[in-house]
């Protein structure tokens, strides 16, 4: 399983993912530059990503509090996930995200 | 400059780790002051998850971060911690008797053989929005804080946000400016129901405008704003004039100026050893989510076990000539005496 993240630089990382992983975390521990300061609680909004085309569909739905905080960010857009809230699954397999401005530690 | 305030410890950060680590050092009757830059305490807990249950606190199967923190608290009383509230601590210094002295953006000076810091992912500071050129308003007649309400008396004021700080902000100082905006990204609000319903009570009577939006750009000249341009859903871009703009667009962490106190780091943490917790500075110790070394978790629970190993240092350099003895709480009538809980309990 992997997933595909683009950074803020627009440079794109091919990462081996782990089912059952939160999708901030394997970001992280890839060394990205993701902030995720709250450590995945859904309490900040530093792990903000954009999903690209139909991965979205493919998303669990937001639940109020991850949209609560996204809207604290100032660069949500309408495909805007928080990672923390995205679970690896063998669906997501390829999904491809990219990494928001307000993401970087 | 005020006079120096002398303790035997000084805690940066009232988080958790800051909090018990009053209670290792009180053990030890080491007395603490604590800075914080948050106007209670609690840290993280407070700010960012007050309301989330943690399930890794020994002895807790659930608590949420407001409960733990109000039982550190409870726990701490005994030892009667100073608080510093709304302070950031931001210079430090070493003296010639080897004491370190401390001073605050707020201009208190404190003075101890021990500083301890426990400051999380660092200070909260105030998130800013991306608009362009803001910087240059910034103190002037742009802010992300109320130090005084006097100072918006008369003004035409923008207040921008969503959460209890925007809407308290806004009925606090309603009554005393010339005229009132409210900007939120959308209709709904994330601070308490009995604001939110008294903001649009206001509204309603026509002594305060809310306007759903972003804002987007600012005008005015020599740091004094003039107009604020929003872009709304329904009316597109309108300019709201005013004269002081304050925005509340949340906290985010910053290790801010303890980067400065010369001290080695490791991206943005400090290296500790794993004896006493000491930095590379002897006589400053780090303790919890900022500290480093190798194999750290960042849990609250290893926060605690390095306050107590901690402690054993800062006494034995608080109190080079006497020896330190180990004592159990459960036994020991000297270490309940200090808790207060000798009388009442003794059998």
């Amino acid at each position: 399983m992997q997933i595909n993240v683009t950074d803020q630089n627009g440079k794109r990382h091919e990462l081996e993912a782990i089912e059952g992983w939160q999708i901030m975390e394997i970001i992280r521990d890839y060394g990205l530059p993701i902030k995720a300061e709250c450590g995945g609680s859904c309490c900040c909004a530093t792990c903000h990503v954009y999903v690209t085309g139909d991965w979205l569909d493919k998303l669990y739905p937001m639940r109020d509090d991850e949209d609560d905080m996204l809207d604290e960010t100032f660069d949500r857009e309408d495909n805007s996930r928080l990672s923390c809230q995205l679970i690896m699954s063998e669906e997501l397999d390829g999904i491809e995200l990219t990494l928001s401005d307000g993401a970087r530690p | 400059m005020s006079e120096a305030i002398k303790t035997d410890v000084i805690i940066i950060g009232a988080g958790p780790c800051g909090l018990f680590n009053v209670f290792e050092l009180g053990l030890l009757d080491l007395k603490c002051h604590l800075v914080d830059i948050l106007d209670r305490p609690g840290g993280q807990c407070a700010e960012l998850y007050p309301e989330k249950p943690i399930y890794d606190i020994p002895a807790w199967p659930v608590i949420s971060g407001q409960e733990l923190t109000d039982r550190l608290m409870e726990q701490i009383a005994p030892f009667n911690p100073v608080f510093h509230f709304n302070q950031m601590a931001s210079e430090l210094k070493k003296l010639d008797n080897g004491h370190w002295q401390l001073k605050t953006d707020a201009d208190t000076v404190l003075e101890a053989p021990v500083i301890v810091i426990s400051a999380g992912g660092g200070s909260f500071m105030p998130k800013k929005p991306p608009i362009p050129g803001l910087e240059e308003y910034e103190g002037k007649s742009v802010f992300y804080s109320v130090r005084q309400m006097e100072a918006f008396r008369d003004h035409d004021l923008v207040i921008a946000g969503g959460g209890d700080s925007a809407l308290d902000w806004a009925l606090n100082l309603q009554p005393l400016v010339k005229s009132l905006t409210l900007v939120h990204r959308r209709d709904d609000f994330r601070a308490a129901p009995d604001s939110v319903n008294k903001m649009r009570a206001l509204v309603a009577d026509g002594k305060m405008k809310l306007v759903i939006g972003n804002i987007k750009q600012v005008t005015g000249e020599n740091g004094q704003v003039e107009s604020l341009s929003v872009k709304t859903k329904d009316q597109g871009d309108i300019d709201l004039s005013c004269s002081r703009f304050l925005a509340f667009y949340g906290l985010t962490m910053k290790l801010g100026p303890v980067a400065e106190f010369g001290l080695n780091l490791h991206e943005n943490l400090i290296p500790v050893d794993t004896e006493k917790f000491q930095t590379s500075e002897p006589g400053i110790f780090a303790v919890g989510d900022i500290n480093y070394y190798p194999g750290k978790l960042k849990l609250i629970l290893s926060g605690f076990h390095e306050a107590a190993l901690m402690a054993q240092e800062a006494f034995r350099i608080i109190h080079p000539d006497k020896k330190l003895r180990f004592q159990y709480t459960t036994s020991s009538s000297d270490l309940q005496n200090k808790l207060g809980v000798n009388d009442k309990d003794a059998a």
